[in-house]
């Protein structure tokens, strides 16, 4: 345990003079907070082991390739409208949010600043990533389902909703660590405002801002709730996300896992594994390219 | 619209607008242009707020002008007879989020201060790291978990704590039940789905404690503990119960996960161990088979969802905000 725990003063130098129940008191929180790391590394650690050793057999290139069986509870066929389902659909939710959310930031941290308008844009900002995902989803059954139909459009519509508010906030911290001297270098030079951010600022942060958008990313990808009503059912791979019903990875996984059949819950650890894998990596990679960008401002 | 005069009136955040001086004529619509295209795409978070309460509102009206207050005062849910009565599932939402809160709230704050006060520096970033991945895997994974490992593992222990405790008062009215999927399995999986959350604000709140205070404690012959509450806590309390309730607003909210173990009953009961139902459950298991008042009263569940979060969201901002106003100050 005291390799866990980094020295306290109290072991260093007072050992001798600190009464017997303030070490004790001492030593019990101590043991809280590593015994509190302890308990939440369990449940991660079961969760992902499960997903590993239940998944794993069922990836195969069918699984990647074949449509989903007709017959949930019988074995057989594959996941890969479901697969390109839940890259095609992020990526449509990426393509609206992305432009949206960096063109938000920089107008509160270039222009709004501690403006009242951007303080009521930021405050609602923080106050829209706490909408549940659901109520996206309702959201968009109501202005885009209702009238245009169950197709993959509306599910990027609802990712794209839960995205832009991640994409602003990370985004904004990002070109809040521009110096203030790369600006005025710019200004100096002659450049325009609009010039100096998109030709300066905006590349001095592009990796911070880069490793933000990927983790909203991968947050979308795994939402469930905001897909459910809006984009449909689907078998079949279909590559138009404005055109008929779609399915994606984590609906299949909500869909199997309600089923008391072995072969469809089986199916719902072979998509899991397959969705926290699409998770993982871009996590990993946002650390990567953040850790990267890191070193080389260090050197 | 006013917003928009007020907004002419900013100073620039770069430290003074200086081409301006420089070339008074030329290239100047630029500047404009991608200035309100700016705006515009700040504006389109205002846009889409104002959007969802109108129009989910709208799709919700004819369920609340038939129930009026009912739909969330009354408990009947018969969608057959046309009854619509929210209040079970106001009262599992509540129920299985509180259960979450007291389980993550020690395990957060625990994890936080590990890692920003007692961890030796080489782990710090480990246990971020993998507070991370926690946060990163989707909630019907953990929904999966829960439904096909958790429920069936946990039952036998709800059995017996409730074979232990439950002709005791008190305990007997809550330890109740034999149910695997439950209130308390949902508020076991919230708890994992929040304590993430609640740890990395709480963590981002005390990383923010002058060391100054850290110093002055030690150097007053504070045990590590001793110096945590003297100079952490008193210090981040603000910001620990605004992240706190973040927490709580995505464990309201959060829809899959609960669908798939909170046990699909329309009850209201103290016993922890029976089977529920949550707003975001009900709307995510019934909207594909409901037409007409039933799906518009499905939408008001989302519309009290709606509101409820964003109170809870607003309050927990506030309070955050205050917080770093007095830390900015001090």
């Amino acid at each position: 345990m005291t390799d866990l725990i980094s020295p306290d003063v109290e072991q260093l130098l007072f050992d001798a003079t600190t009464s017997r129940s303030r070490r004790i008191k001492n030593r019990l929180a101590s043991i809280w907070m590593l015994g509190a790391l302890v308990v939440a590394v369990i449940p991660l650690a079961l969760v992902i082991g499960y997903v590993l050793f239940k998944g794993i057999g069922q990836l195969s290139v069918a699984w990647f390739t074949e449509d989903l069986p007709a017959v949930t509870r019988k074995a057989g066929g594959g996941m890969g409208p479901a697969v390109v389902g839940t890259l095609l659909i992020t990526l449509g939710a990426a393509v609206m949010a992305i432009p949206l959310g960096i063109l938000g930031a920089i107008y509160l941290h270039e222009y709004g600043a501690k403006g009242r308008t951007a303080r009521l844009i930021r405050f609602m900002a923080d106050v829209m990533t706490g909408v549940p995902s659901i109520v996206m989803g309702l959201f968009v059954y109501t202005v885009w389902t209702l009238t245009f139909g169950l197709n993959g459009f509306g599910g990027s519509l609802a990712l794209g909703c839960l995205m832009l508010p991640i994409i602003i906030r990370t985004t904004e911290e990002m070109l809040r660590l521009v110096p203030d001297e790369l600006r005025q270098a710019s200004y100096a030079l002659g450049n325009r405002k609009w010039r100096t951010i998109t030709t300066v600022v905006l590349p001095a942060s592009f990796g911070g801002i880069t490793s933000g958008v990927m983790i909203a990313i991968a947050r979308a990808a795994g939402e469930t709730a905001p897909l459910v009503f809006t984009i449909g059912a689907a078998r079949n791979l279909n590559l138009n996300i404005f055109e008929g019903p779609m399915t994606a990875l984590s609906v299949q996984i909500f869909g199997n896992a309600q089923t008391p059949f072995d072969a469809a819950q089986s199916r719902a650890w072979g998509a899991a594994l397959t969705l926290v894998a699409i998770v993982f990596a871009m996590t990993i990679l946002a650390r990567v390219v953040s850790s990267m960008v890191a070193r080389r401002h260090a050197a | 619209m006013t917003l928009l005069t007020h907004d002419d009136s900013v100073a620039p955040a770069g430290g003074g607008d200086a081409s301006s001086l420089l070339e008074p004529t030329s290239g100047r619509r630029g500047d404009s242009v991608f200035k309100i295209v700016a705006l515009a795409a700040g504006l389109v978070v205002l846009g889409i707020l104002a959007l969802i309460a109108i129009s989910t509102t709208r799709e919700a009206w004819p369920a609340f002008q038939q129930e009026g207050f009912g739909f969330i005062t009354s408990s009947t849910w018969v969608p057959a007879d046309g009854k619509f009565g929210a209040l079970a599932f106001i009262y599992g939402t509540i129920l299985s989020s509180f259960i979450a809160l007291v389980l993550a709230v020690p395990v957060s704050l625990g994890i936080a201060l590990y890692a920003n006060e007692a961890a030796p520096r080489r782990l710090r970033k480990p246990v971020v790291y993998v507070m991370d991945l926690l946060a990163a895997i989707p909630s019907v994974v953990y929904g999966l978990w829960g439904i096909i490992v958790l429920a069936p593992a946990i039952q036998p222990v709800y059995k017996a704590i409730s074979g232990a405790v439950g002709d005791i008062p008190v305990l007997g009215w809550f330890f109740n039940g034999d149910s695997g999927r439950s209130y308390m399995t949902a508020g076991i999986i919230l708890a994992i789905m929040i304590t993430p959350i609640i740890t990395s604000l709480s963590r981002e709140v005390i990383a923010t404690v002058p060391s100054a205070q850290r110093e002055a404690a030690y150097g007053m012959g504070a045990t590590r503990w001793e110096m945590i509450r003297a100079a952490v806590l008193p210090w981040s309390r603000g910001g620990i119960v605004g992240s706190v309730m973040l927490g709580l607003g995505r464990a309201m909210g959060e829809t899959i996960a609960v669908a798939l173990v909170i046990g699909s009953q329309s009850q209201i009961t103290a016993h922890l161990f029976e089977a529920g139902d949550s707003m975001a459950a009900v709307i995510v298991n019934q909207f594909g088979e409901a037409s007409g008042i039933h799906r518009s009263a499905l939408i008001g569940l989302g519309v009290v969802l709606f509101g409820v979060t964003i109170i809870v969201n607003v309050s927990a901002r506030g309070i955050v905000s205050r917080f770093d106003r007095r830390s900015q100050g001090a």
